[in-house]
């Protein structure tokens, strides 16, 4: 130990200290900061660049995922439009066979009713038809039959004759 | 009789020997069941060794007063 | 098992002949036993001296000592080899550099003036003398008085010297400064990408980034740390591996050095410790336990956890300088050896081992930068720690 002691030089310890501080701070300055700043640089650049790449192949498989995904749908769509047509076009043939079905029967029975009731207006105009042919008729016989007095007066005989007092 | 100082040189150069063999010794053996942790052991290694052999220096010193 | 390790110890000790390649534990037990054998041998290395007369192999041993003392401590000129020529006087070759004393003002002068210990150097009326690589204030003999532990008993001045480890330091700051100032500017001129030289420090700088900072501080305050981090790791890399170069300057092995390192960081971590921090440290149980229950816990616990704070960082600075300085001797003994032995068997061999240690050296120069930073980080790591971090253990 005290050989130790004696073999320390304040002088190199001195020099020694000096130099290796300015040491430390000059390649601080002028080696370290730029050198582990460009490997740094580098190593962000290589970094980056392999994230990069990975996005890339990422939205690549995106990109692919998306179209066919859209393709699906559109084929999904075509398949549902056409479906929904077909559709329509039934309800619209089904619809419009019913209204053509309702519609006739409607018109046939109105002109059932028609019929009836010009057959009702028909057989009463010819009932009074009749009735005042017939009384025109009557009213000409008689004054035919009744032109004279001895007609007259046969007739009332007759007519009391007819009547024979039961 | 008082014992020589070199005796408790060499009795430091032994203890310091077996501790930093053991040391080695058991890197060895640990190397050789986890290769792959091999950097790792190695500075653990070293730096335990560095340790007895600093305290092995500080002792040597001790008893070689001149 | 234990019996092994002694064995080993010993065999070690003896002749340094076990194959030392086989593994790290091996190199930790020849430092300990060098760093051992320096201090034993310096407690002795007075009375060798003295008794010189026993024979030229003793005194080449002694010589080798010497020279490997030297060179483990800080000197005052920067010298590269010296040799003796024929009429047996010394040259040495190198160059001097300034010294600077505060002593009753600033002195300035050269080194040269020491004449590598030979001589006393006189400024303004002062005499100083260079004595185990330290100056002293002397008359104008030079005489060095001495106590009965044969240490210089003579005043020291204050010492600012620029030595032999502050122009290393002084170099490595500038080339790490270059390099890496070029390495940022590569940066932005080529889009971040790393060119040349960057391709080899890159990946190191990730290295501490990721596996030192962010594994240890927390994704989100690693970065105040990374300047510190970055340049402590590669200062003592960088001098580690100086040392090892024929240079041989130990900067790294030199307490001062590292006690500075240490401070910075023992500063770093008290300065940016968090209110958990501190909690942690002056009351760690928390709520845990009602306040009676913890007074005689805390007794205990709290001088541990202060002194665990000091110890810390000492053990940094003692670990990184005890490796250094072992490694160095290692080398050196080795190399030294072959000089001792001048046989056909002796010196290949040691000349092989001196290769084997110094490529064990290259592998401890980098592995005590990493460790250094590691527990640095380690460090501000507890510092830095969150409450929902501390809740978790």
């Amino acid at each position: 130990m005290e050989q130790l002691l004696e073999d320390f030089s304040l002088g190199l310890f001195f020099w020694q200290s000096l130099l290796f501080i300015a040491l430390v701070l000059l390649l601080w300055k002028f080696a370290w900061k730029p050198i582990l700043g460009a490997v740094n640089d580098r190593e962000e650049g290589i970094k980056n660049a392999l994230a990069a790449a990975e996005d890339a192949k990422k939205e690549m498989q995106n990109v692919t995922a998306d179209s066919e995904k859209l393709l699906k749908e559109a084929r999904a769509e075509r398949e549902a439009m056409l479906k929904e047509a077909r559709e329509i076009k039934d309800k619209l043939i089904a619809d419009s066979k019913e209204q053509a079905k309702l519609e006739g029967d409607k018109m046939i029975k109105q002109a059932q009713a028609a019929i009836e009731s010009e057959k009702k207006a028909a057989v009463a105009d010819i009932k009074s038809q009749v009735a005042n042919l017939s009384v025109d008729i009557a009213e000409k016989i008689i004054k035919e039959q009744l032109s004279d007095k001895s007609k007259q007066l046969k007739l009332v005989d007759d007519l009391l004759g007819d009547i024979k007092l039961n | 009789m008082t014992i020589p100082r070199i005796v408790g040189a060499g009795l430091i150069v032994i203890g310091v020997g077996v501790g930093i063999g053991k040391i080695g010794g058991q890197a060895m053996e640990a190397i050789a069941r986890q290769p792959e942790a091999y950097g790792k052991i190695q500075t653990a290694m070293l730096i335990a060794a560095a340790l007895i052999e600093g305290i092995g220096f500080a002792a040597l010193f001790a008893t070689a007063e001149a | 098992m234990l019996f092994s390790f002694c064995k080993n110890s010993v065999h070690l000790h003896r002749f340094l002949e076990t194959d030392i390649l086989n593994g790290m534990r091996k190199t930790f037990l020849i430092k300990f036993l060098f760093v051992v054998a320096l201090f034993f041998s310096a407690s002795t290395f007075a009375s060798v001296k003295e008794d010189s007369s026993e024979g030229e192999d003793k005194d080449l041993k002694t010589h080798i000592q010497e020279y490997i003392q030297h060179h483990l401590k800080d000197s005052h000129d920067f010298s590269l080899f010296s040799y003796d020529s024929e009429d047996g006087t010394t040259h040495h070759v190198g160059f001097p550099l300034p010294v600077i004393l505060i002593d009753n003002g600033l002195k300035v002068f050269s080194s040269s003036k020491f004449h590598h210990g030979e001589t006393v150097a006189e400024v303004d009326g002062s005499y100083y003398k260079l004595y185990h690589s330290k100056i002293y204030k002397t008359d104008a003999a030079g005489t060095i008085n001495y106590d009965e532990k044969h240490h210089a008993t003579n005043e020291k001045p204050l010492d600012f010297s620029i030595t032999k480890g502050v122009v290393m330091i002084f170099f490595t700051c500038l080339l790490m400064f270059f390099l890496f100032r070029g390495l940022a500017r590569s940066y932005a001129k080529n889009g971040s990408i790393p060119k040349g030289v960057g391709r080899f420090f890159e990946p190191i700088v990730l290295y501490i980034r990721d596996d030192i900072a962010i594994s240890n501080i927390g994704e989100k305050r690693y970065k105040k740390y990374m300047p510190f981090l970055l340049t402590v790791f590669f200062f003592i890399w960088f001098l580690n591996m100086f040392g090892l170069t024929p240079l041989g300057v130990n900067v790294t092995g030199n307490i001062a050095v590292t006690a500075a390192l240490a401070i910075i960081t023992f500063l770093l971590t008290n300065l940016t410790g968090t209110k958990d921090y501190w909690k942690h440290l002056f009351d760690p149980l928390g709520d845990s336990m009602p306040w009676y229950g913890k007074i005689l816990l805390y007794i205990i616990l709290i001088p541990i956890e202060i002194l665990g704070i000091f110890i810390k960082p000492f053990s940094l600075l003692i670990r990184l300088y005890a490796n250094m300085q072992a490694g160095h001797i290692v080398v050196m003994s080795l190399i030294g050896l072959m000089f001792i032995f001048k046989s056909w068997v002796g010196s290949p061999l040691s000349f092989g081992l001196a290769f084997a240690i110094s490529l064990i050296e290259i592998l401890v120069a980098l592995l005590q930068a990493y460790i250094f930073t590691m527990l640095s980080a380690l460090y501000f790591g507890f510092a830095s720690e969150e409450h929902e971090h501390a809740e978790a253990h």
